[in-house]
């Protein structure tokens, strides 16, 4: 569902943010980073929170015996740091894949534009946004086509 | 078999020298590193943010510098050997807190502002009013945060050195400080960062030394460990399960939710981690410093279970508690003794090494809540609030410079008159406040766009107000043995971490006063700072 908005670019030094806010690349870009973030965080405080509670509540359970001395206490509290390892790996991951090539193709776009307000940005390059490479430097062809340099 | 008597009167006494020379030669050396770093220190970017040219890793390693102090060092190994289980509890708060630093702050942070928490959290706002707001929380944060480690420097050297007369005790908290301003005055950003990153690699080999000793000695059994230290403890399988420090009775049960949430909401709203993320050129280099920063100090945290039970399981429960009763011998003891013993050479030096290291973890801390809080005065408060911006770099880096000295100054007085409280509890304030006045701010003015000014205003300070009155008036301050004025009684609130109550307050207040301001919200500056802090275009 990517489309090229053809809202007027305006003729501002500085990039018009207000309307790179509300253009479908970057909706795309914050939808891909709330929807991760914002869950995530939730459910690892609340595991984290519920670790706690469970320690102080939940004795009997906790002193439950798994292997050796090893108790489920202890064996959660690893777990805790086997999940915070693991949950800082998948959002790199993650931001790696869907966040970074999209910022920097809005970025590499806006620096353009700021520098060199004239020229007119390709139209309607209506790629996949998702598709893009990891590490790509987005110059002039990577461009997206928020701002229609028409005026 | 006869084990260590205690440090005070045997061994420290011996091995004074060995610890006082090997510690001079940390100081010696990275105060020439500073000077070094001080040279290509001449801007605004190099002072405050060491020029934003680190590595990813190397920023990773000093956050690890900056944000493990002697309390997790010698606290959590000490509470480790004294309580088990929930001493381990302590750590783990202080790790999954970083996630929060990971997936929300770090990297808006890094694109959005420039060299202070309020670049960010005055974006936009009225910046004269945010600002100060900022500035305050901050230094009131840092200022906690550094008389408890300027204290705990006071206790360290009677406990490490066998020191005892209140002179030697001043003279060490005077040290410190004056060490601590020579770091930040000469070598601003970029001289605290090396000598962070020194620290840590010390802390960190030092630690895996004796780790790795414990772990031989069980033959790479960590079942065996367990065991041996649940007999020794003299408490059997309960020093494996909770309860033994915090669930007393319902009170402290509460108390270590309250703790819990500090701890993990309060880390990504410390200003002296923040301003470490300005270091690195870009947002993507500020997440890989966090990721190495989260292995570091994860890996860091499991090492002092094997600190802490091996310490439980290898001295005797008196022995530990003999000098200082939260334990925070424990590490070094176990360093002795696992090096041959009192008496031994390897023992001796075994002692030194990690005697130095912890002194040289305090260095390192108090020099960066230095550094944050000097620069907050000067960036936020003289030039931003005072001079309306009107500031050549100069003096802005001049400026700086004098709010080191005068932040060092106030500290080395306070810490001198608190040497002999128990101001253990303000760390954990610190915390508190970070969480309940500077996450919300961040965290709304980063993601919510009807954020206005009195709602920033109304978070910041109220959760400030909040968690320091409460504070004031819990056991931390008075009414019980372990207080700072153990003689007075005005605790009227129960839990020792106001957190429970202030952290929640700061986030209705952050909202409740954006509903009910009469401005409206900037949309186009929250459009800027939307696009800016997601894209990392015009990023300083």
């Amino acid at each position: 569902m990517i489309t090229a908005p053809n809202a007027d670019p305006g003729q501002h030094d500085p990039p018009d943010y207000s309307q790179v806010q509300s253009s479908p690349e970057f909706t795309e870009l914050r939808c891909a980073h709330r929807s991760f973030a914002f869950p995530l965080t939730l459910a690892f405080v609340l595991w984290y929170l519920g670790y706690v509670l469970l320690s102080s509540y939940a004795g009997d359970f906790m002193a439950t015996r798994v292997a050796g001395h090893l108790n489920v206490a202890l064996v959660l509290g690893i777990a805790q740091f086997v999940t915070t390892f693991l949950i800082a790996w998948w959002y790199s991951r993650h931001a790696a894949a869907r966040l970074d090539p999209r910022a920097q193709a809005i970025k590499a776009r806006l620096e353009g534009a700021t520098a060199a307000p004239q020229t007119p940005a390709p139209q309607t390059a209506a790629r996949q946004a998702g598709a893009a490479q990891a590490d790509a430097p987005g110059d002039g062809p990577e461009q997206t086509g928020v701002q229609e340099a028409g005026a | 078999m006869n084990l260590t008597p205690h440090l005070a009167a045997g061994a420290a006494g011996e091995h004074r020298t060995l610890i006082v020379t090997l510690f001079a030669v940390f100081v010696a050396a990275t105060l020439g590193l500073t000077v070094w770093a001080g040279r290509q220190t001449k801007g605004t970017d190099d002072f405050y943010a060491g020029g934003r040219q680190f590595s990813g890793f190397q920023n990773g390693l000093a956050i690890s510098g900056d944000y493990m102090s002697a309390a997790s060092f010698l606290g959590i190994a000490g509470a480790i050997a004294l309580f088990g289980y929930d001493g381990f509890l302590y750590s783990i708060g202080f790790l999954v807190a970083w996630l929060v630093a990971l997936l929300l702050v770090a990297e808006p942070l890094r694109n959005s502002g420039r060299f202070t928490m309020g670049d960010v959290l005055a974006y936009r706002m009225r910046q004269r009013p945010v600002r100060t707001a900022a500035g305050t929380s901050t230094i009131v944060v840092s200022i906690f945060y550094l008389l408890a480690q300027m204290a705990g420097a006071g206790a360290l050297v009677t406990l490490l050195l066998g020191i005892t007369s209140e002179t030697g005790k001043i003279l060490v908290v005077v040290l410190v400080g004056i060490v601590m301003i020579l770091y930040v005055t000469i070598g601003g950003m970029k001289g605290t960062t090396w000598v962070q990153m020194i620290k840590a690699v010390l802390l960190i080999a030092g630690t895996l030394l004796i780790t790795f000793l414990v772990a031989w000695k069980f033959h790479f059994n960590p079942s065996a460990l367990l065991g041996a230290a649940a007999e020794n403890s003299g408490k059997g399988s309960a020093f494996l399960e909770p309860g033994l420090k915090y669930g007393a009775t319902a009170t402290s049960k509460i108390d270590f939710i309250s703790l819990g949430l500090a701890l993990v909401l309060g880390t990504a709203g410390l200003p002296h981690i923040l301003i470490r993320f300005y270091t690195v050129p870009t947002a993507k280099a500020a997440r890989k410093s966090v990721n190495w920063a989260i292995g570091i100090i994860g890996v860091f945290y499991l090492m002092t279970l094997a600190l802490g039970f091996g310490a439980a399981a290898l001295l005797k429960p008196g022995v530990i508690t003999h000098d200082n009763k939260a334990g925070n011998t424990a590490a070094p003891l176990l360093a002795q003794e696992i090096g041959g013993g009192a008496g031994s050479t390897g023992g001796a030096v075994l002692l030194a090494v990690i005697s130095a290291v912890a002194f040289a973890t305090i260095l390192a801390v108090v020099a960066g809540l230095t550094l944050a809080s000097s620069s907050s005065f000067a960036h936020d408060i003289y030039v931003n609030v005072l001079r309306k911006g009107q500031a050549t770099e100069k003096e802005e880096v001049g400026a700086a410079r004098w709010a080191t000295v005068g932040i060092g100054a106030v500290a080395i007085v306070l810490g001198v008159f608190a040497r002999s409280l128990n101001v253990a509890g303000l760390v954990a304030l610190a915390f508190a406040v970070a969480a309940s006045a500077n996450l919300p701010t961040l965290l709304y003015s980063l993601f919510w766009k009807r954020f206005t000014t009195q709602g920033a205003l109304w978070s910041i300070y109220g959760g400030l107000f909040a968690s320091v009155l409460l504070v004031l008036f819990s056991p931390v301050v008075s009414g019980k043995e372990t207080s700072m004025f153990p003689g007075a009684h005005f605790a009227v609130f129960p839990l020792e971490n106001p957190g429970l109550i202030s952290i929640p307050l700061g986030f209705l207040l952050g909202w409740l006063g954006s509903l009910l301001s009469k401005e409206q919200p900037d949309a186009a500056k929250y459009a800027e700072l939307e696009v800016r802090s997601l894209t990392g275009t015009g990023a300083h």
